[in-house]
């Protein structure tokens, strides 16, 4: 108990304080305040990991009724998710945000919501009072709106900062539905009233209010078609929140679709099929996306679409094998897209970070003026290319191994399939390939032109390295990449509790990764440790070979030319050329040109613009109708005080009369 | 280990059959099998040129590129003899481990800022990205046939009974002899022996390198020929003792290299915007293989 009221005073104490500190005293404050909860939640999370499971009841008031707080092994993996995050997040920020020093009255308020979002996304893996959840989850997406807001002097700020908070509102609508559903009809707001529910309604009821559920956590999540949100507000952002949001904050609608999944006893093998296609579709289509983007950030939101397509890969797998029996499968499932979540919120936040690096030194986002930043920034260059090779599922890093793990659960189910299945199980297969595979088309690319060849434009200042300071907490990360890629095993080994949570839905019997087919992984990691040795002596080799060779440096070779411009590289567009040929009919490019005229032509251009389909058909043409048809009734606005007063009275009087009647109604049918 | 020495042994002289197939057949005498050895051996006592462009990505990429395809050639086994890597799942391994080559190699080339080699680099990303749909759906067919998900377990439970698993693994060796071509950047989709920079793909990549590193692509790309000249081996090899098997395998070896060098003599290579056609058409014919396998498990009803 005492823990709890820790918990909630410490951001007390740190948002009380914060607006009378200092510059100084603020950052202070905010990692202070930050690292306190962290060292209290990992403490708790970690022997909750370890078996312990934390329990705790608060009083609450009259209308929520009792507020049970619960750290299971779920929550638990979700918390040191969100901590890491944060932890790395906000070293990062204080550095990062230390280039805007002249705006104090911005600073405050980005700190205070820095700790305000903290503590709201810690909270929510832990409470069990659906009342209170859905006014944590407000506090969450409000304190994101606002720090997506940070930079709101520009215009494109604004509008995909409102552009989340009415997506995350109509998140926010499903979730009430759901819980209210239930609230109405069990009379308590407690998640064990989900379940009691869900028990005693089978079938349809339970099935509907887990889609209900599913589409609000899948808006967070950004599974397609829900992602349209995220490409605005990622690159909007601070990058310290870009990292944190992408990393972190669309995690919690993960954990939100896997907890509904605990708690909602439902035909898994359907709701299994159904979210395996809604992800294989987000994973592909993200990524395809991604490779067109021109804006250095909106790429990786849209890798983001795909990696949580990739981890809902795997709670798909996960759920069909619970709904068949088959643990194997069930424990690979889910222990893929926990390890996945994990994976993808330390290498997305790193390119996030490393992003915003490249931001800071030449505040632009647009990749095609890059280019060369690898002789500037070499450090942020190495760092961005461990990240974007994790990313892309590569041995020896940490995204190989989750998808290594769905590959095996995938494999492991060919042996006893009826053929419809078999069927599906392929198409599986091609489409986890076809994502790694697109992956590597994009962050080739994106590290390519961002970082290599010769600069592209002139900037009108220097780049140069950040401080050492900001780019500690990105070599952290790396430190956890490679450990996950190189000695799996201890991470796996953590999420035996996790997945026990999951196996014991139907009882599987689940205790362990060991004889589970999944011990490969060490053969894995031995392989891995060859290919670096490998590496190691032939660069060794090559080292003394070289020692006593002429090496000589001169230009790139021109077919005979020798006064190349940077000009004549291959940019972002001209790499996904034929790319985006081949795939024309998925996307939507609207191209501006204008020809080279004359035989001395002085003036050509050509603008091509990547827009979403889903969101054109989803979005904008509903949003189109409904403005029509809405603006049938604007002459009721029209602008003369006089009338406004004249609706007021409409509506007392109507507002009396109803009541009037009402009354009347009553007494009649009293007596 | 055995299969480490064969497939080193094979990768000696397969490049130099290719080139001496194409030169016979064009009415030359050609250079000698060992040629493409003693051009290597060559380069390595070479001196390098590095352009002002590059970053240590340039100086990197050969390097890692020919430790992947080093590391991919331990996982492969010999008939019955596993390779020095072998676990359950080992092919994903073997496709990923070429992945971050390539990554290395796509990225080396766009490290020089050379227009060219961009091009080569855009088609490589996209080619190998519709290759691997096509190894996988195949190795899944092995694996659904075989019930074992490991490259050495697969191939030694490989019995090819029936005139079924004969033409299943016919149109496997077709595809993963496509797969070494694609992979090799070989004929039909590219031309190594072209002149034309604007329709290289792999050869154009590796303008800029020289020397050692050069020396080192071309020793990875003669031990990929000869790694999945192995792979297309073991799909016939079954449980044929050594004796037989080791002059078997080189005499296929030797086999498949004529076959290449038949394929680039007497073939044209695609327009450019039809390769990729070409290589959806591969993931079809593994579907199909698919289908077969599930013919011969007895899952059709």
């Amino acid at each position: 108990m005492n823990l709890v009221w820790g918990f909630i005073l410490i951001p007390v104490i740190a948002i009380c304080l914060i607006p009378f500190l200092k510059m100084g005293g603020k950052a202070i404050a905010v990692y202070a305040a930050v690292s306190l909860i962290a060292i209290l939640t990992s403490f708790v999370a970690i022997e909750a990991l370890l078996g312990k499971t934390f329990n705790c009841t608060l009083p609450g008031s009259f209308i929520s009724g009792p507020i049970r707080l619960q750290v299971d092994a779920l929550s638990a993996w979700f918390m040191l998710i969100i901590n890491f995050g944060f932890l790395a997040g906000g070293f990062y920020g204080l550095f990062y945000m230390s280039a805007y020093k002249n705006q104090p009255k911005n600073l405050t308020l980005a700190a205070i919501l820095f700790v305000l979002l903290y503590t709201a996304l810690v909270s929510l893996c832990a409470i069990q009072n659906s009342f209170v959840f859905i006014v944590v989850w407000e506090i969450m997406a409000l304190s994101a709106f606002l720090s997506i807001l940070f930079e709101h002097e520009k215009v494109a700020t604004v509008k995909a900062a409102i552009n989340y908070l009415i997506q995350s509102h109509v998140s926010i609508i499903f979730l009430i539905i759901g819980f209210i559903w239930v609230a109405s009809q069990t009379g308590s707001y407690d998640f064990g009233a989900i379940h009691a529910y869900s028990l005693s309604h089978p079938g349809m009821f339970s099935m509907q209010l887990y889609l209900i559920f599913f589409i609000g956590f899948a808006i967070k999540a950004g599974f397609v078609p829900f992602h349209t949100w995220l490409p605005y507000a990622h690159p909007a952002a601070p990058s310290h929140i870009s990292g944190i949001m992408s990393g972190v904050l669309i995690k919690i609608g993960i954990f939100g679709i896997l907890r509904m999944l605990l708690l909602i006893n439902i035909d898994y093998t359907s709701i299994g099929i159904f979210i395996l296609i809604i992800s294989l579709i987000s994973g592909i289509y993200g990524i395809m996306l991604a490779i067109l983007q021109h804006n250095l950030k909106k790429i990786l939101a849209y890798s983001s679409v795909e990696n949580i397509g990739i981890i809902g890969i795997g709670i798909g797998l996960g759920c069909i094998g619970l709904g068949t029996n088959n643990t194997v499968l069930c424990s690979l499932g889910f222990a893929g897209a926990l390890l996945h979540t994990l994976n993808h919120s330390l290498f997305k936040s790193l390119l996030f970070f490393t992003a915003g690096n490249v931001y800071q030194a030449t505040h632009s986002m647009d990749i095609e003026k890059m280019g060369g930043l690898i002789k500037k920034m070499p450090q942020n260059a190495f760092l961005f290319l461990i990240a974007a090779l994790a990313i892309s599922g590569l041995p020896p890093f940490n995204g190989f191994i989750s998808e290594f793990i769905l590959y095996s659960g995938l494999f492991s189910l060919l042996h006893n399939a009826s053929a419809v299945s078999l069927l599906g199980i392929v198409f599986t297969i091609t489409g986890l390939v076809a994502i790694g595979g697109l992956a590597i088309i994009c962050f080739t690319k994106v590290f390519s032109v961002v970082f290599l060849g010769n600069p592209r434009h002139d900037f009108y200042h220097e780049i140069k390295e950040v401080s050492h300071f900001q780019l500690l907490p990105l070599y952290f990360i790396v430190t956890f990449i490679v450990t996950i890629g190189l000695f799996p095993k201890i991470f796996l080994d953590l999420l035996t509790k996790p997945v026990q949570l999951f196996t014991g839905l139907r009882q599987l019997p689940f205790n362990s990764f060991h004889g589970n087919g999944i011990e490969v992984l060490s053969s894995v990691s031995m392989s891995s440790l060859y290919f670096i040795l490998t590496i190691l002596i032939l660069l060794g080799i090559r080292k003394l070979v070289l020692r006593k060779r002429a090496i000589l440096i001169s230009s790139t070779w021109g077919c005979g030319y020798t006064a190349p411009t940077s000009k004549i590289q291959y940019t972002g567009s001209s790499f996904s050329r034929t790319y985006s040929k081949l795939f024309a009919m998925i996307f939507l490019i609207n191209k501006k040109e204008k020809d080279v005229q004359g035989v001395f032509p002085l003036y050509a251009h050509l603008e091509t613009n990547i827009y979403d389909k889903t969101e054109k058909w989803l979005i904008d043409y509903p949003l189109g109708r409904l403005k029509y048809f809405l603006s049938r009734f604007l002459f009721i606005q029209n602008g003369r005080l006089q009338t406004y007063v004249a609706y007021g009275i409409v509506f007392i009087i109507a507002i009396l009369l109803l009541t009037a009647v009402d009354t009347v109604f009553n007494t009649t049918f009293m007596h | 280990m055995l299969s480490l020495l064969l497939i080193i042994l094979a990768a000696t002289f397969f490049t130099g059959i290719i080139i001496r197939t194409k030169s016979v057949a064009s009415g030359r005498k050609g250079p000698g099998v060992f040629q493409p050895v003693k051009d290597v051996i060559r380069l390595f006592k070479k001196g390098a040129v590095y352009s002002e462009t590059t970053s240590f990505v340039f100086r990197l990429a050969p390097t890692i590129y020919f430790a992947s395809v080093f590391v991919a050639m331990l996982v492969v086994p010999f008939g019955q003899s596993k390779g020095i890597i072998s676990f359950n799942g080992d092919f994903i391994f073997f496709a990923y481990i070429l992945g971050i080559g390539k990554f290395f190699s796509i990225i080396g080339a766009m490290d020089t800022g050379n227009s060219f080699e961009g091009m080569g680099a855009s088609r490589e990303a996209l080619y190998s990205m519709f290759a691997e749909p096509a190894f996988f759906i195949l190795m899944g067919s092995l694996a659904l046939l075989t019930g074992f998900t490991s490259f050495q377990e697969i191939f030694s439970a490989l019995h090819l009974g029936s005139s079924i698993s004969y033409a299943l693994a016919v149109m496997a060796a077709f595809v993963f002899l496509m797969i070494a071509m694609i992979e090799n950047s070989r004929m039909p989709l590219d031309d190594p022996k072209t002149h034309l920079e604007l329709t290289m793909v792999h050869e154009v990549m590796i303008l800029d390198n020289s020397g050692f590193d050069l020396g080192l692509i071309f020793t990875a790309g003669y031990l990929k020929f000869a790694i999945y000249g192995a792979i297309i081996f073991n799909l016939f090899s079954g449980t044929i003792a050594y004796q037989y098997a080791i002059p078997m395998f080189f005499g296929m070896q030797a086999f498949l290299a004529f076959v290449v060098g038949m394929i680039e003599s007497f073939m044209a290579r695609f327009r450019m915007n039809h390769n990729a056609q070409f290589i959806v058409v591969l993931s079809s014919v593994s579907l199909l293989i698919f289908f077969g396998a599930l013919l011969v498990s007895g899952k059709f009803i």
